[in-house]
């Protein structure tokens, strides 16, 4: 006999057996002797197993995850709230830091304006004494220019006068002096 | 040679007293599948009492696990029935924890060499354990939908906005849909652990006869070995999804309950 036709020989008797066995004793199930005590028992088990479950093991578990959720959400709510602190506490930083930049910059300002008057008045006072110096120093100019040209008109009377005198044995009179002078010049 | 032998698929559903008991003639006794409800029940009573010893703020580890419950199973009563469906909320927990852990707990391996009465077995791989679950289902909705509705919890079979023609029509499939969700509750999740530990036994079975079997044949037993794995783990997902679909289909049915006037 070959391998295989034994394997299935076997493999066969196996079922068949199975299947007798099965046959002869009928299903278990449908035995109707073994079913109050199996009704009674799951009752029993059944019944304390609801017993228990209801009335201690899940509001237990389920009391822990409440208690869990409800701290959860105190703890979020608390974070909120100080996320809330904190960002109250940077707009109070913020405002006051933009104050004293406003601060710093008024002063900047009110220094500068006065420091400009300051120079203004010093330039001012500067220029009225130096234009009051130059004023002098013109005056003295203009007179120390008349002066000059009235030595020179002198010098050229006189040397108009000796000159005359040498030639013509006559002292001229001081107008016709003038007089020759002013027409020379012109 | 090993002494192996393959049990027939069908033994492990088998109910045996191990302490027999009576109750006015009828028969309570604790049996393995009496045994396994208490282990389911202890397991489930274990872990909570441990989480909730020293309920904190902060939780540990045990805490966490059995808060991810807790939020997994309040969400969905929360999302289907509405703020209404705070009084079903143990009722529906208890549910989907004692379901998952007996589906669970019906997936460990039998002690070898133990007697039959204390291989693992599955509590709700028995029909009258998953109808009952069902019936008390029912029996809620039903209670609590005339409670809430009066005679207007009739409005769930003649929901509004039909033409009047339909009615003859929609009202007999209504009514028959609603009797019937009791036994598809039922069943859905009985036929699905029945199903699953009968392929699982049945794979276990070829690896046992395989091996015993004369020379090469041995090797062949891998293949039932490694659908026995996978089908382990198939379980173990239905194993978890039936719990689930019982407690949201128990949700949808309050819902119902909760809202027949308004339809």
């Amino acid at each position: 006999m070959s391998v295989f036709a034994n394997l299935i020989v076997t493999a066969a008797a196996g079922a068949a057996e199975a299947h007798e066995e099965a046959a002869s004793a009928g299903l278990p199930q449908l035995d109707p002797t073994s079913w109050p005590s199996q009704l009674f028992w799951l009752t029993l088990t059944f019944g304390v197993l609801y017993w228990l479950m209801a009335g201690k093991f899940l509001p237990s578990l389920g009391g822990a995850i409440e208690e869990r959720r409800d701290r959860i959400a105190d703890d979020l709510d608390q974070a909120a709230e100080f996320k809330r602190q904190a960002e109250d506490a940077e707009a109070a930083y913020n405002k006051a830091l933009a104050d004293a930049r406003a601060k710093a910059g008024a002063i900047a300002a009110d220094t500068r304006a006065e420091m400009d008057k300051e120079i203004a008045a010093l330039q001012a006072e500067t220029d009225a004494a130096l234009d009051q110096q130059l004023g002098a120093a013109e005056a003295r100019i203009t007179a120390m220019k008349a002066d000059a040209s009235a030595k020179v008109r002198e010098a050229a009377a006189e040397t108009t006068r000796a000159v005359v005198e040498t030639l013509i044995d006559e002292a001229p009179t001081d107008d016709a002096v003038a007089k020759a002078i002013a027409a020379v010049r012109a | 040679m090993m002494n192996l032998r393959a049990a027939g698929p069908m033994e492990q559903f088998e109910i045996s007293p191990i302490v027999p008991l009576s109750l006015g003639g009828i028969d309570i006794s604790l049996t393995n599948s009496a045994l396994w409800m208490l282990i389911a029940t202890s397991v489930i009573m274990f872990f909570f009492f441990l989480a909730t010893r020293r309920a904190s703020l902060i939780p540990g580890r045990v805490q966490s696990a059995a808060e991810v419950v807790y939020e997994f199973v309040a969400d969905l009563v929360r999302d289907t029935i509405g703020s209404e469906g705070r009084k079903f909320f143990p009722y529906v927990f208890t549910l989907f924890i004692f379901i998952l852990a007996a589906n669970l707990l019906g997936l460990l391996p039998s002690i070898p060499g133990a007697p039959h009465e204390f291989h693992t077995f599955t509590t709700t791989s028995h029909l009258i354990v998953t109808l009952a679950l069902a019936m008390v289902t029912i029996t809620i909705v039903v209670v609590y939908g005339f409670m809430k509705n009066g005679l207007k919890f009739f409005k769930l079979f003649a929901p509004s906005g039909l033409p009047i023609y339909m009615y003859p029509l929609i009202v007999p499939i209504e009514v028959i849909s609603f009797l019937s969700r009791p036994i598809s509750l039922a069943v859905r999740l009985f036929a699905n652990m029945f199903a699953g530990h009968i392929i699982l036994k049945l794979f276990a079975g070829f690896v046992v006869s395989l091996l015993a079997a004369e020379g090469v044949i041995k090797i062949f037993g891998i293949a039932p070995f490694l659908g026995a794995v996978a089908v382990t783990a198939l379980e173990f997902l239905v194993a978890a999804l039936q719990a689930y679909v019982f407690a949201v289909l128990t949700c949808i049915y309050l819902a119902d309950a909760a809202h027949a006037a308004d339809h």
